[in-house]
């Protein structure tokens, strides 16, 4: 069984969500035990991998299905998955997403969508199939496939709110699916000029028979290349994102918001690291150049739309639309840093994201409203909640020791290294967004204590909040738990971003990317 | 695909787009003058053209396994990856078509139209209204109860509008009007035949068993439905009526709810159901 460990992240959430949709049909209990206890036997599996990969000579492990042998050249017959450190720690992540909002979903599942939930958690569980598959197969078309399930569920998962949530899911349909198309047909013309759909495949044959300059290649990177900022709702084609996962019932939102992004944002590195290759990437086409000041248009005009926002959720979703700014930044100003700071950067984006939508869903749980102004005194009514959420804000401000602190002073470091300065500009920007919106909202969560307190010592005034709406009246504990837990990791991660940085340089050492300024 | 207005349209747009790729797919496959890439009996290495089986026939599992052919015998055969992963492609765009026009038909359920402009009217209308109900009233008890106001007042916009929008709509687009009927009829009736039927257990209670037979049959006839439904749904509440015929008000509204909780059910599910079984 250990050496089939990457099979086992698979095998337990695919069958975990066939036995949700057969057994819950006679008792709708055990759907949450299902998906609590797949998700943990799959992270073990995933955790069993990585000190596999760890240990390994190459840091690489590969399992091909179905006994076909990678001898052949181009690489690859069969389909491969193939865990490079890159790939487990991303699968890490969505696998220990996956686990803490599915303990997180029991009360806002039974609530939000009574009596559906075995096809609720049969779909959780195959969208976490989907996105763990995207982070470890090694076959191009393999990953098609994975990313239309990992879309697929997401869509249905979303379409279960309100009527609004389904018009929300018909735009991210049309969006998504053209997206995917597009690498699909990116896809294509990789195939007719390499011969293989293996990625280590087809960049041993872009290397080999110096495909650099081909016609056929740029535009297949280019389809690709669209494809997946599609995916991730980079700037100009975010607009399906918001009201996706505004309306969403929260798990939803909870599990798609930290996870879809950022797994996309791997694909890009994936694609950019392993399948095209660094001097491929940014020698032979003009992204280096482009891209940047479309990072510097994104982060600017999403954290502007954030500062608009009169609702958390939204608010949330225009901040993760500047997140995948900075990501997306990160890769293409080429450099070393830049890609540490990329890649931790999805790792702590993760993080922080799933903090603050936990925090969101139990606000909204309990003050019955996510509009800012239905949020005074709230800090005095759920002290916990409230210190999770903010948690994750001042991650995502990046102030030390949160996770958000480190993976935002990789990037910086990465924009000074290569005399990017428009990039490093433009994050201290949103950086200062980001400040004025957090403490906008903690002056409105806190000050309305400092005066309902006054008032107490003045007899009650009428300042519009009563002795019952500032009492202390936390969020049932299944879902503060994975709140707290989420705002520890936030922190954990913090204080030792040596490790998880150490292993990302050992897997940017293979590649050749410039310590110095880029060109 | 991003021009037209009408959301069926729209998928239409997208299946072209994916069935382009898929072609295109295929044509990386083609080969002139080939075959389908199963053994021709004279490469066969199991069959009775075999030549080289019979000197290991000692290693058993060997022999039955794949054998790898020479470049010069391959040249015949068209290469077969390109229509498997069309295959799964496929596969992909039917299931996400299906789930799209699931969305569709909740969409004309919940806002009573496909058509882009009057959509987002309709949601920003919505929203608004939510929104001066929630400034207006500050206590978080009135916040509670904006929701389900604002919920009751979507159901009686879409129960209104069933009547009308279903007879206007009846030009344009077959395709979309088959699917809204389809899914517009179950919505449609329970309702009337409650509103017909309630009154009558007030006024008389032991009678209202034979009378309230009548009422929604002939309530049904004047609605201007198209033929087919009109008479299943009729010989459905006559067969209903029947059966129970003790309590005419939960008669008419059980059908209700498993209809709805039905529709509601299927854009989560992933397989496609275009249609419902009421077609």
């Amino acid at each position: 069984m250990m050496e089939n460990s990457i099979a086992w992240i698979f095998i337990f959430p695919l069958f975990g969500s066939v036995a949700c949709a057969i057994l819950g049909m006679k008792n709708r209990k055990i759907c949450y035990l299902i998906a609590v206890l797949s998700l943990a036997g799959s992270l073990w599996a995933g955790i069993e991998t990585l000190i596999q990969v760890i240990n390994s000579e190459v840091h690489t492990v590969s399992y091909v299905f179905g006994g076909w042998t990678l001898d052949s050249y181009p690489r690859g017959v069969g389909i491969e998955f193939h865990a490079d450190i890159l790939g487990i720690l991303i699968t890490l992540v969505v696998l220990g997403v996956g686990l803490i909002v599915s303990l997180y979903s029991k009360l806002p599942v039974q609530d939000e969508t009574p009596g559906k939930e075995p096809l609720f958690y049969s779909l959780f569980l195959l969208q976490i199939t989907g996105l763990a598959g995207i982070c470890l197969t090694g076959d191009a078309f393999n990953l098609y496939v994975l990313i239309e399930v990992a879309a697929l569920t997401g869509y249905g998962l979303i379409a279960m709110g309100s009527n609004r949530a389904a018009a929300a899911t018909f735009n991210y349909v049309m969006l998504g699916t053209i997206g995917a198309s597009l690498y699909l047909l990116g896809v294509g013309y990789i195939y007719i000029k390499t011969g293989t759909l293996n990625m280590v495949g087809i960049h041993d044959v872009i290397e080999a028979n110096g495909l650099a300059d081909s016609a056929t290649m740029q535009v297949a990177f280019v389809l690709v290349g669209m494809g997946i900022l599609m995916k991730m709702a980079f700037f100009p084609f975010h607009a399906w994102l918001p009201n996706a996962y505004c309306n969403a019932p929260t798990t939803t939102s909870c599990l798609l918001a930290p996870l879809v992004t950022k797994v996309m944002i791997y694909v890009m590195i994936r694609m950019v690291l392993s399948v095209f290759g660094v001097d491929f990437s940014f020698e032979s086409t003009l992204w280096s150049e482009v891209l940047p000041w479309l990072v510097v248009v994104a982060i600017i005009c999403a954290a502007l739309m954030a500062l608009a926002q009169r609702e958390i959720k939204r608010m949330l979703c225009y901040l993760i639309v500047a997140e995948v700014g900075y990501m997306v930044g990160g890769v293409w100003i080429y450099n070393y840093y830049g890609f540490i700071g990329s890649i931790f950067h999805v790792i702590s984006d993760a993080c922080m994201t799933l903090c603050l939508f936990l925090g969101t869903g139990l606000i909204l749980r309990k003050a019955k409203t996510t509009q800012f102004d239905g949020l005074r005194g709230l800090f005095g009514k759920m002290p916990l909640t409230m210190t999770g959420f903010f948690i994750g804000g001042f991650s995502i401000i990046g102030l030390p020791p949160t996770c958000g602190f480190f993976s935002k002073w990789y990037l910086i470091t990465g924009g000074m290294v290569s005399e990017r300065w428009e990039y490093m500009i433009v994050l201290m920007f949103s950086t200062m967004v980001m400040v004025v919106l957090f403490f906008r909202l903690i002056e409105r969560i806190h000050l309305a204590v400092a005066e309902s307190g006054e008032n107490l010592g003045h007899g009650h005034g009428d300042l519009g909040l009563t002795e019952e709406q500032t009492r202390f009246d936390e969020g049932p504990l299944s879902m503060l738990i994975p709140l707290l837990i989420s705002a520890t990791i936030v922190i954990v991660v913090g204080i030792y971003n040596q490790e998880i940085v150490s292993l990302i340089e050992i897997f940017l050492s293979e590649f050749n990317l410039p310590k110095g300024t880029g060109h | 695909m991003i021009a037209k207005n009408n959301l069926i349209k729209k998928l239409i747009g997208m299946s072209i787009f994916q069935t382009a790729i898929i072609l295109f797919y295929v044509s990386i496959g083609v080969k002139e003058g080939a075959s389908i890439p199963i053994y021709l009996p004279e490469h066969d290495p199991h069959g009775s053209h075999s030549t080289h089986v019979e000197g290991n026939e000692s290693t058993e599992g060997a022999s039955h396994g794949p054998v790898v052919l020479e470049a010069s015998l391959v040249k015949r055969y068209s290469n077969p990856l390109p229509h498997v992963l069309m295959l799964t492609a496929i596969v992909v765009g039917v299931a996400t078509l299906g789930l799209a026009l699931a969305l569709c038909q909740r969409i004309y359920q919940g806002y009573g139209t496909i058509e882009e402009d009057e959509l987002l009217a309709k949601i920003e209308q919505q929203e608004n209204r939510a929104q001066t109900s929630g400034n207006s009233t500050k206590s978080n008890e009135e916040v509670v109860k904006k929701p389900t106001t604002a919920k009751a007042k979507t159901t009686k916009t879409k129960s209104k509008s069933t009547g009308t929008t279903v007879q206007k709509k009846t030009a344009p687009k077959a395709k979309a009007k088959s699917i809204s009927t389809a899914s517009k009829s179950p919505t449609v009736k329970p309702t009337k035949a409650k509103s017909k039927s309630k009154p009558k257990p007030t006024s008389r209670k032991p009678a209202s068993s034979s009378k309230a037979k009548p009422a929604p049959k002939a309530k049904s006839t004047i609605q201007s439905k198209p033929a087919t439904t009109k008479a299943k749904t009729k010989s459905a509440t006559r067969k209903t009526t029947g059966s129970s015929k003790a309590k005419p008000v939960s008669k008419a509204k059980s059908p209700r709810k498993p209809k709805t909780s039905s529709a509601a059910k299927k854009p989560a599910s992933a397989k496609p159901k275009p249609r419902t079984p009421k077609k």
